[in-house]
């Protein structure tokens, strides 16, 4: 049995029975019935550590698309299995929490619709061994957070922040398929366990590096790290239980689980090494940097979330380098940047999903989030206030909290990187401890501003729009829990550390695993009076410091005015971009019928004609071809003739029946060259679309004669003689032209293969279903779409809905 | 004016039910020799293009109170599903299984799953068509 497969697609099949759900039981919250898929898959996944932490991993295949190569491979090990308990187990307890957060009255149906398109999706990219699949799930994870951020769609503001998202992370997913698609052409295989086995072969290809960075241009964007960064606070848009689980927990985590995987293959490359580190440090300063200027606390969380992305990615880029020197002791002190990496992700998405819920839950009492106008909520709401101090001071990375211990070892790895030789980091490693030191005091300011600004000092009540309260119990569930996971985590982090992390140790370093190497750490509390220590509690003094020095060195935000930011290019290039295609697209988009016939004419006849030529294949010989009978002619002759008069029809009505002899006249011609069925359908097609011409033309204005010019004309005879002299070149080349085998004996046996006679139709609903499915579907959208232009009208209200 | 069609009226009652027959037959026939689901669609969907025609389309939709709209998407439905079902028995997608049966009084019958796939076809053809038929001429 296939069961991990099955695990992908549950919440998609969840997404399929929500509307049903939704629509026919009204006074349940739908969020009951779709908290169980997360719960279950966390049970059933949380069933797997044993054999995992054991160094397994489980691989179940369906066959997809085997001729390619292309199949649904769920590959199950520590590293996967860590992301897909992060899915599933915060996925249950945002779920919780969104029951008391969205209303009745809000389209909850379509929320949890996409919330578990969403959740399938990641799991797939996280449990996916085929690069191709793996990108179509990548892909679906930012459709489905597209749809989340703007399921206020009647802001305009979402509406930009889900465009925005989508944009950035698309455009990243396509370069990193090229780069899959390089990988794949290098190693001669989709599956990532076969790329990773055959390293050694491909590292000097000429593609190796351009792949690198395209991959990583697809980590980077997904992952918000700098300078695509900025969709991430604009997607703040979404309702708060969407940021805490996409924006903070799960989704921007794919692009760190891409490197993480990817590692074994790129890791040990100056180039990998230096763009994973460099870019992710600097993320780290400089989200944290302007996290301290923000004022809406999502926001101020969400530069915030970019920081923290950029810290775990910079410790994958530092133990990266254990690979460059091959299993040596040496060596080994390095991949405890990357086991520091993967138990900080952990960490992370319990504290900033506990903060995330605490925004919520402070927007949802008192309805603002500006912390201007926040202040005092520590006597009215001390639950929330509790939570959010675990959650800061985690982040802050200060005990007894998970934070301090990730951040300990974060530092610990910087001072380690330093003094390498390679790469040279001789000369520029001590930067980096540096960089990072000074985006950890920010760190420290932003914490302290959340829970300062939010919860102590004046209590402001006239300027909220509703009095401060604690909200239903249920709402504080799901935060206590991820509280209580910080405050736990401390105590026993060596539970997670060997049954999760170490053995996603094993899958980043295989190399070194297949010599015996232990890539566990032991999680320590108390170092010992040693250099990360210091580093803290300088961390400590100096964010002090700063905070209640914030008014005097806060001017130097003025060196980042708004106008020269990174957003306002953005917007600058797409405005740029849309002008000029507009004045593009209008240079050929005339609105004529006409001119759009000639377009696809003079195509055919180039392109057609241009091959026809090129390839040589226009020689023919005549005398092979069977006799022509006296049958054959009659139909022939009168076709033409039919054809001719169609031009000088006076009335469409005419037209449409001379044109309709054409088409039973091909029916004829179908039965004499015994092929029954083309026969059958030309002739039942040809009145059914009579008839359609005729309901039609009782809409058409009467025919009129034109008065084109001379040139015109001349253009138009040129264009028809053309496209029937090619097409008969073409009728006529295709006899004595035999550029490939013949297959069609293949299917002479359709009686055997497929139990049918009728060889057409065997070809059409066995050898070649697929055809026809996707025909059907396409039929079905035809149809949809005639039906929605002529029948469904926008009503004049909805102008106001939009640009609100 | 009314026009008196009289005959036409008369003769569509009956032809249409021979209409339906035939379709029927190519639908089943399709297997061994010409017909199938796409041409016995087509013909079921000419059928009813003919009631369409020769009754207005009120009494018709009276008498045969369908959502086309449905079968169509009804018909994609069975399509993609038959070959989702091939999954569900470990197959490749779309596989299509048929095998032989001694069925008392009718003697040994071929049943396959291709006869599900291709009334998913015949459904979309009817319903596509008769869907757009309607809302070209339902236009005001």
């Amino acid at each position: 049995m296939s069961t991990l497969v099955l695990a992908i697609f549950i919440p998609f099949l969840a997404a399929a029975i929500i509307p049903f759900l939704y629509k026919y039981i009204k006074n349940i919250h739908v969020g009951w019935f779709v908290i169980l898929v997360p719960t279950g898959l966390f049970i059933y996944l949380a069933s797997l550590i044993p054999d995992i932490s054991g160094g397994e991993a489980i691989v179940q295949t369906i066959n997809w698309i085997p001729s390619y190569g292309i199949n649904i491979t769920a590959y199950l090990d520590g590293l996967s299995l860590t992301l897909a308990l992060l899915i599933s187990g915060v996925g249950a307890l945002v779920i919780l929490y969104s029951i008391y957060y969205l209303s009745l009255k809000e389209p909850i149906g379509t929320f949890y619709t996409y919330l578990m398109l969403f959740m399938g999706a990641m799991l797939g990219v996280v449990m996916s061994d085929n690069m191709l699949v793996l990108y179509v799930f990548w892909e679906l994870t930012s459709i489905s957070s597209f749809l989340l951020i703007a399921f206020w769609y009647q802001r305009k503001r979402s509406r930009e922040g889900a465009k925005k998202s989508l944009i950035i992370t698309v455009s990243g997913g396509i370069s990193m398929l090229v780069g899959f698609i390089m990988i794949g052409a290098m190693a001669n295989t989709w599956s990532i366990r076969e790329v990773i086995a055959e390293v050694a072969s491909i590292s000097d290809h000429a593609l190796f590096i351009p792949a690198l960075l395209l991959v990583l241009l697809g980590a980077f964007t997904k992952s918000a790290q700098f300078p695509f960064h900025i969709w991430l606070p604009d997607a703040m848009e979404a309702p708060t239980p969407v940021s805490a689980y996409l924006h903070s927990a799960t989704m921007v985590k794919a692009g760190i689980y891409l490197v993480a995987r990817f590692t074994p293959v790129f890791g040990g490359e100056a180039v990998w090494f230096w763009a994973v580190t460099g870019v992710g440090i600097f993320t780290l300063f400089w989200g944290s940097f302007n996290a301290v200027r923000q004022t809406d606390l999502k926001a101020l969380l969400a530069y915030s979330t970019i920081s923290q992305l950029g810290m775990i990615m910079s410790m994958f880029g530092m133990g990266s380098a254990a690979l460059h020197l091959g299993y040596s002791d040496e060596s080994m002190v390095y991949t405890g940047a990357t086991f520091a990496a993967l138990f900080h992700l952990v960490n992370h998405s319990t504290f900033k999903g506990a903060l995330f819920m605490v925004v919520g839950v402070v927007d949802h009492s008192v309805g603002t989030r500006d912390i201007r106008r926040l202040g005092g909520l520590i006597t009215l709401m001390p639950i929330t206030f509790t939570i959010a101090t675990i959650g800061s001071m985690s982040m802050a990375g200060l005990p007894p909290f998970n934070g301090f211990l990730s951040k300990e070892m974060f530092f610990i790895s910087t001072l380690d990187i330093t003094e390498a030789s390679f790469f040279g980091l001789g000369t520029w490693g001590i930067i980096i401890p540096i960089v990072a030191w000074i985006a950890s005091v920010f760190t420290f300011v932003y914490s302290t501003v959340f829970v300062v600004k939010t919860f102590l000092g004046p209590y402001k009540e006239e300027k909220l729009e509703h009095p401060a309260h604690e909200p239903k119990p249920g709402m504080l569930i799901s935060p206590i829990v991820l509280g209580l996971l910080v405050i736990i985590f401390f105590f026993v982090p060596n539970v997670i550390g060997k049954n999760l992390i170490t053995p996603a140790m094993s899958g980043i370093f295989p190399t070194f695993a297949a010599e015996g190497a232990d890539l566990g750490t032991d999680i320590y509390a108390w170092h010992g009076f040693e250099p990360e220590l210091f580093m803290t509690i300088g961390v400590v003094l100096f964010g002090a410091l700063l905070f209640f020095s914030r008014k005097y060195w806060s001017g130097i935000y003025n060196l980042f005015p708004e106008k020269r930011s990174i957003n306002v290019f953005y917007g600058f290039v797409l405005d740029q971009m849309e002008d000029k295609s507009t004045v593009i697209t209008n240079k050929y988009m005339t609105r004529y019928l006409r001119d759009y016939m000639v377009y696809i004419f003079a195509f055919f006849i180039l392109v057609v004609g241009g091959t026809f030529i090129y390839t040589e294949a226009y020689q023919f010989t005549l005398p092979e071809n069977a006799t022509i009978s006296v049958f054959e002619w009659l139909i022939v002759l009168s076709m033409m003739a039919t054809g001719i008069t169609i031009l000088f029809a006076q009335s469409r009505l005419t037209a449409i029946v001379l044109n309709s002899i054409l088409g039973f006249g091909i029916a004829i011609l179908f039965v004499l060259l015994r092929a029954p069925d083309l026969a059958l359908t030309q002739t039942v097609i040809e009145a059914v679309t009579t008839v359609l011409f005729l309901v039609a033309y009782y809409f058409l204005p009467e025919l009129e004669k034109e008065n084109t010019s001379k040139k015109t004309k001349s253009i138009n005879l040129f264009i028809s003689i053309g496209v029937g002299v090619v097409f008969t070149a073409v009728a006529l080349g295709v006899q004595g032209n035999r550029g490939f085998d013949t297959i069609s004996g293949f299917f002479e046996n359709s009686y055997e293969l497929a139990g049918g006679n009728n060889m057409v139709n065997a070809i059409l609903g066995d050898f070649r279903a697929f055809d026809t499915m996707l025909e059907v579907v396409v039929l079905l959208i035809a149809g949809i779409g005639i039906y929605t232009m002529i029948r469904v009208k926008a009503k004049k209200e909805s102008d106001q809905i939009e640009d609100k | 004016m009314k026009i008196n069609n009289i005959i036409l009226r008369t003769v569509a009652k009956l032809v249409f039910f021979i209409i339906l027959t035939l379709a029927v037959y190519l639908f089943f026939a399709g297997h061994n020799s010409p017909g199938g689901g796409f041409s016995g669609g087509l013909v079921l969907a000419s059928a009813l293009v003919l009631l369409f025609i020769v009754y207005d389309i009120e009494t018709i939709q009276k008498g045969l109170p369908i959502d086309f709209k449905l079968v169509a998407a009804f018909g994609a439905f069975l399509s993609v599903g038959t070959g989702f079902g091939a999954l569900v028995f470990g197959a490749n997608f779309l596989t299509q299984a048929f095998d032989y049966f001694d069925i008392p009084f009718f003697g040994e019958i071929e049943l396959t799953t291709v006869t599900i796939f291709e009334a998913g076809v015949a459904l979309a053809v009817v319903g596509v068509v008769v869907t757009i038929l309607l809302s070209i001429s339902e236009d005001e």
